[in-house]
């Protein structure tokens, strides 16, 4: 009898309508057109089955590899950039930490074009950079349209992802550890590999998928600030759909992409902490 | 060692807001150019008010921003309550998988993928252009649901699933047990979640680029076609303010943040 009452206000609690609307917008808004990415990639433009756009892929094998390499990279600056401010930055007073916290935010929330279009008057030939260097006496360096440029570019609109999750799983870390640590006669280096690094790991990993993802696929920053001349796999697939008018080509670019990241974040995943549901830390 | 982490934190700060601090100055350039300073002027300022579709494009934003975040503010909080009461693991796993791919793909992919599927669809109806506001408030409330679940879902873990049992055994109507005794206490995850989906409404370029036809334009969208051209310092003069509402809007919710802290404390005290 009192199994059943109970029964009863479960079943009266749950309601299953109110989830479809959700259900049936994510199955035609978000499965749907991943379909959709596969239909065009594998026919023509008058629907019928083809290779062809499959098979054209090698001739993109070094954008990819580029756009790899340069991803990679930035990443990793990210990552040594952010770590120490992380740390610092967790060790500050309160009012020092929602202030820093805010500072960087800030830019995260202003237009990122706009923001990678004044590197061009910093990095420039007639810049303020090769302008200050002129009157130390040191020739105008090239500076814009390098991969260098680049890979500022995209360490610059992405390190905020990189030091927000990193920061906010030096927030959870609990100081007893640490102390404990100190206590037991390990040097800060070692306090640091052995305690402080496995702790703020999913931070980490967040923070790596956050800026690669964005990095792998962008195409702003390499047409400004790498001046049109190398081409990231991001820029291929916008021709594609915005010039070229090529929809096959580009779907079968971005399908590859996409299982692309899917690998990465799969290797990711295998290193990361499984049972943290919300990951190191989602930011806004 | 506290020297050096101060020096540190600078550095980082000044690399993250150089060329905010390049594009304020050159607002008040006198020239035409984002690269010669000329003398200070407020002209690009003055130009901006007079310029109509830049106004246009604002509005557009906002109305796009307002709505998109409004939708998926009631679409998400209903699927979180959902999701939450959920039973059989199975469909619930598949439904927070389909609620991650948005955040986990790349925009460009979630852009070009809904673009395809109002392409083919159009094509199906033998519509000629389908782009346009209808399609980007779709791509918008497409991309802002997982913030809003995502934030409203940890509220709901929180929350004493008694509390809804006894106000059921005290006669409430199912709506009537969720907006008085639910609702008040995930309305701070509901709340976030639409903030948050508006400032990403706001400020999308990648995901609007791909699906917004020739007829509406957001501000994202209107930069980037002008920094194909040569940036006017007009589009800096824009820029600045919203650096400064961002500014202002962030301070505020940070006195706010402050505030509550010091009530917390006195609380427990």
């Amino acid at each position: 009898m009192k199994n059943t009452s109970v029964k009863n206000i479960k079943q009266k609690n749950y309601n299953p309508i109110i989830c479809t609307p959700y259900t049936v917008w994510s199955i035609i808004f978000i499965i749907v057109p991943l379909f959709m990415v596969a239909y065009y990639a594998f026919t023509d433009k008058t629907g019928a089955f083809t290779l062809a756009n499959i098979l054209e892929l090698p001739r993109y094998a070094k954008t990819f590899g580029i756009s790899l390499l340069y991803s990679v990279e930035a990443t990793i600056i990210c990552l040594i950039i952010a770590y120490p401010l992380a740390y610092f930055m967790s060790n500050m007073k309160a009012s020092a930490k929602r202030m820093l916290s805010m500072l960087i935010m800030v830019p995260m929330w202003m237009n990122f074009l706009i923001r990678t279009y004044s590197w061009i008057t910093i990095l420039a030939r007639t810049g303020i950079i090769n302008t200050l260097l002129e009157k130390i006496g040191i020739g105008p360096l090239k500076l814009i349209n390098t991969p260098g440029a680049i890979i500022l570019g995209m360490v610059y609109n992405f390190l905020p992802y990189m030091i927000l999750p990193i920061y906010t799983s030096m927030l959870k870390l609990d100081h007893s550890l640490l102390e404990a640590a100190d206590d037991l006669g390990a040097s800060p280096f070692t306090r640091l590999r052995k305690v402080i690094l496995p702790l703020t790991m999913p931070g980490v990993i967040s923070g790596i998928t956050m800026v690669f993802v964005p990095c792998v696929s962008t195409f702003y920053i390499s047409q400004k600030l790498g001046g049109g001349k190398t081409m990231l796999i991001g820029d291929v697939i916008e021709m594609q759909f915005q010039s070229a008018y090529n929809y096959n080509l580009g779907a079968s670019i971005s399908l590859v992409l996409m299982v692309l990241i899917l690998i990465s974040l799969a290797v990711m995943n295998h290193f990361a902490d499984k049972d943290d549901e919300e990951g190191g830390g989602l930011i806004i | 060692m506290k020297i050096f982490s101060k020096i540190y934190t600078a550095l980082i700060m000044v690399f993250l807001y150089a060329p905010i601090a390049v594009m304020i100055v050159f607002s008040f350039n006198s020239a035409r150019s984002t690269s010669v300073f000329g003398g200070f002027s407020l002209k690009w300022y003055g130009e901006l008010l007079h310029d109509s579709s830049t106004i246009e494009a604002l509005k557009n934003t906002l109305i796009l921003a307002v709505a998109s975040s409004v939708i998926a503010t009631i679409l998400g909080t209903l699927s979180a309550v959902g999701i939450f009461q959920m039973k059989r693991r199975f469909v619930r796993a598949s439904i927070m998988t389909a609620t991650n791919i948005p955040m986990m793909n790349p925009d460009i992919v979630t852009g070009i993928s809904l673009m395809l599927l109002f392409v083919f669809v159009g094509r199906l109806v033998g519509a000629e252009d389908v782009l346009g506001f209808g399609t980007m408030l779709i791509a918008h409330v497409t991309f802002n649901l997982p913030y809003v679940i995502l934030s409203v879902l940890p509220k709901l873990r929180q929350t004493d699933p008694h509390l809804s049992e006894a106000a059921r055994d005290l006669g409430c109507t199912p709506l009537q047990s969720f907006f008085k005794v639910v609702f008040p206490s995930i309305a701070s995850g509901v709340f976030t979640g639409m903030i948050m989906a508006f400032t990403l409404s706001l400020d999308d370029f990648v995901i609007s680029y791909f699906t917004t036809g020739p007829d509406f334009q957001t501000l994202p969208i209107k930069i980037f076609s002008m920094t194909k051209r040569r940036v006017t310092p007009d589009m800096y003069a824009l820029s600045t303010l919203i650096f400064l509402s961002v500014l202002i809007l962030l301070i505020l919710i940070n006195i706010a943040q402050a505030r509550s802290e010091k009530k917390k404390e006195a609380a427990k005290r």
